[in-house]
């Protein structure tokens, strides 16, 4: 409740806690706010020519190259780029806190081992890999988040491996262990709940980041397939039409940056207030 | 510091002999017959089973990785399925058009990263800081797609400046440059204006400043140099970054190098491509953080190698 508190009157966490809110709303709400079908193609959507029609009274963000409604697209492409992202960040942090707290836990070989495996995970190029995976196995939903999961965890892992190791040292583990309590109890009952804040900033930036790999892929063609709409892949299937016609880029686009600035600003926000030593600094 | 710089040579080795293995086997995780994909739709049996016993792929998996590794040492990459010719070959040919995009790219954001970071720090926060850190988080928050999409509309269709895609010419440089370097100058303005702030309220600068050195000459000689050590380690770490770039940023201006042939390896799932441009990307990630590390004592003497 504090946490929240203080969260809210900071300007820019509490404009980006308003646009997730409204963000969350309408991919909730899509399937009664959308005026039309997603993959309807409208015959009035389209001008004699064939061309889409720009935002209009009938079509508040204007149509696409097929005559579908842009709004009902953006809104439903909201339900797919917020569940990969919560699926997959949600599968990257519990990944991330189960590695890293057993790698900083156990130490010895298999930590050892484990860390070694982030460091290689690290040294490949986040997006390539993310892309590699995606073209070897045909794409699909569930494909995208899990693609997405296997490259965001090793950054979690390797900030809750050093909090962890920092954790061991303490007294109050040291007692714990004398007492006798095995490692789970330990590990569940003991070490979980200090990583809580790591996972909720974590959690939080985190959205950020798959929202945007998410955007990317589906950019490139190897993300969720047409015609399941997402915000990347409406961009992909109009991208050789945006000097003709630009808002089929500019409303799905300005969806992902306002969606991916919130959570960076919410998470930020979070990492100042859960933890005090950054206070104040940039 | 010899001992320190083995270490870390040694560490490096064995990272890239771990991805040489991830890499292969994901060529295992393909249900593509490599042999059937590199004789072609129309070949016979025969052949298809030739260029199997040719390639080795008759052989047991460790036998197979050994003879890959062998290969990698020797430079082969491997054929490439669609354009039947060495991948590393390939690789080669458009390295340099790549590494002119990268080094563009990063003075971009070390240009304007740096600048916008002194000046928020210099003026910490009043609404110039405060605006300049939106727009940093703003920049954050962009896919490279979009801001290649908006700079294209911006100076390519609507005003004219620059060639909307292309290779060649200085302008054909600047806008994949300038998208590949917004999003970096984003980060580099926030560690730059963080670390600047530490620097600045030192007794060192009180000092230069109470002796009547010119604030301009206080921020740039004396208090930046400190600020520059976090800014080199990033520099390792960007490579990592670029390279995930080069995919996108090439892909939309047409710029060919080895990012524009893993997108359309991509589309053909030519296999060996992808994993050659993987490899050469996270050897330059490792060879990145290698130097940044060797390189940090020398930009800041405080540290001492062990």
């Amino acid at each position: 409740m504090r946490v929240l508190g203080e969260l809210l009157r900071r300007p820019t966490a509490l404009f980006g806690s308003l646009v997730i809110a409204a963000v969350l709303a309408l991919a909730l709400g899509a399937p009664w706010l959308a005026p039309y079908a997603p993959d309807d193609q409208l015959f009035e959507g389209l001008t004699l020519e064939g061309a889409p029609l720009p935002p209009n009274g009938q079509f508040w963000l204007g149509t696409d190259t097929l005559g579908r409604d842009l709004l009902s697209r953006v809104l439903y492409g909201a339900r797919t780029s917020l569940l990969i992202g919560l699926v997959a960040n949600g599968l990257a942090v519990g990944v991330g806190l189960l590695v890293g707290m057993v790698a900083g836990y156990a130490r010895g070989l298999v930590g050892t081992a484990l860390m070694r495996f982030t460091d290689l995970m690290m040294a490949f190029p986040a997006l390539l890999l993310a892309i590699v995976l995606a073209a070897i196995l045909r794409p699909s939903l569930w494909i995208v988040a899990l693609v997405i999961a296997l490259v965001n965890w090793v950054q979690v892992a390797r900030i809750v491996f050093t909090e962890t190791t920092a954790l061991v040292e303490r007294d109050f583990i040291l007692a714990e262990r004398s007492l006798g309590a095995g490692h789970a109890r330990i590990l569940g009952l003991h070490v979980a709940p200090h990583l809580v804040a790591t996972a909720i900033v974590w959690g939080t930036l985190g959205i950020a980041t798959t929202v945007l790999l998410e955007a990317t892929l589906s950019f490139l063609g190897i993300g969720v397939q047409p015609p399941q709409p997402s915000w990347g892949n409406i961009i992909f299937e109009s991208q050789s039409y945006f000097t003709t016609a630009p808002w089929l880029v500019f409303f799905p686009g300005l969806a992902i940056l306002l969606t991916a600035l919130s959570f960076n600003l919410v998470g930020d926000s979070l990492r100042d207030i859960l933890d005090p030593t950054q206070r104040g600094r940039g | 510091m010899a001992g320190y710089l083995a270490q870390r040579v040694i560490q490096s080795a064995f990272i890239l002999l771990g991805i040489a293995a991830f890499t292969f086997l994901l060529l295992y995780l393909v249900p593509a017959d490599p042999a059937v994909q590199l004789a072609g739709r129309s070949a016979t049996a025969q052949t298809v089973a030739n260029i199997r016993r040719e390639l080795g792929l008759d052989q047991p998996l460790a036998t197979q990785f050994l003879r890959y590794l062998g290969n990698l040492l020797h430079g082969d990459l491997g054929r490439s399925y669609a354009q039947k010719t060495d991948v590393a070959t390939l690789i080669g040919a458009r390295l340099p058009a790549s590494l002119t995009l990268m080094a563009a790219g990063i003075a971009a954001e070390l240009a304007i990263g740096l600048t916008l970071g002194v000046l928020a720090a210099v003026h910490r926060n009043s609404l110039l800081d405060r605006g300049l850190m939106i727009a940093s988080f703003t920049t954050i928050s962009a896919p490279q797609f979009l801001v290649a999409l908006f700079l294209l509309y911006l100076f390519a269709a609507t005003l004219g400046w620059f060639p909307m895609s292309g290779f060649g010419s200085a302008a054909h440089v600047v806008l994949p440059a300038m998208t590949l370097g917004i999003l970096g100058a984003g980060w580099y303005a926030r560690i730059v204006r963080s670390t600047m702030i530490d620097v600045l309220d030192q007794d060192y600068i009180r000092t230069a400043r109470a002796k009547g050195v010119a604030e301009s000459s206080v921020v740039l000689r004396h208090a930046l140099p400190n600020a520059l050590l976090p800014v080199v380690a990033m520099i390792g770490i960007d490579i990592g970054q670029f390279m995930s770039g080069l995919v996108v940023v090439e892909a939309v201006f047409g710029w060919p190098g080895i990012g524009q042939l893993a997108w359309q390896a991509i589309q053909q799932v030519d296999i060996p491509i992808i994993m050659g441009v993987t490899l050469v990307s996270a050897f330059a990630i490792v060879l990145g953080n290698l130097v940044a590390d060797l390189i940090a004592p020398f930009v800041d003497p405080r540290i001492r190698l062990r």
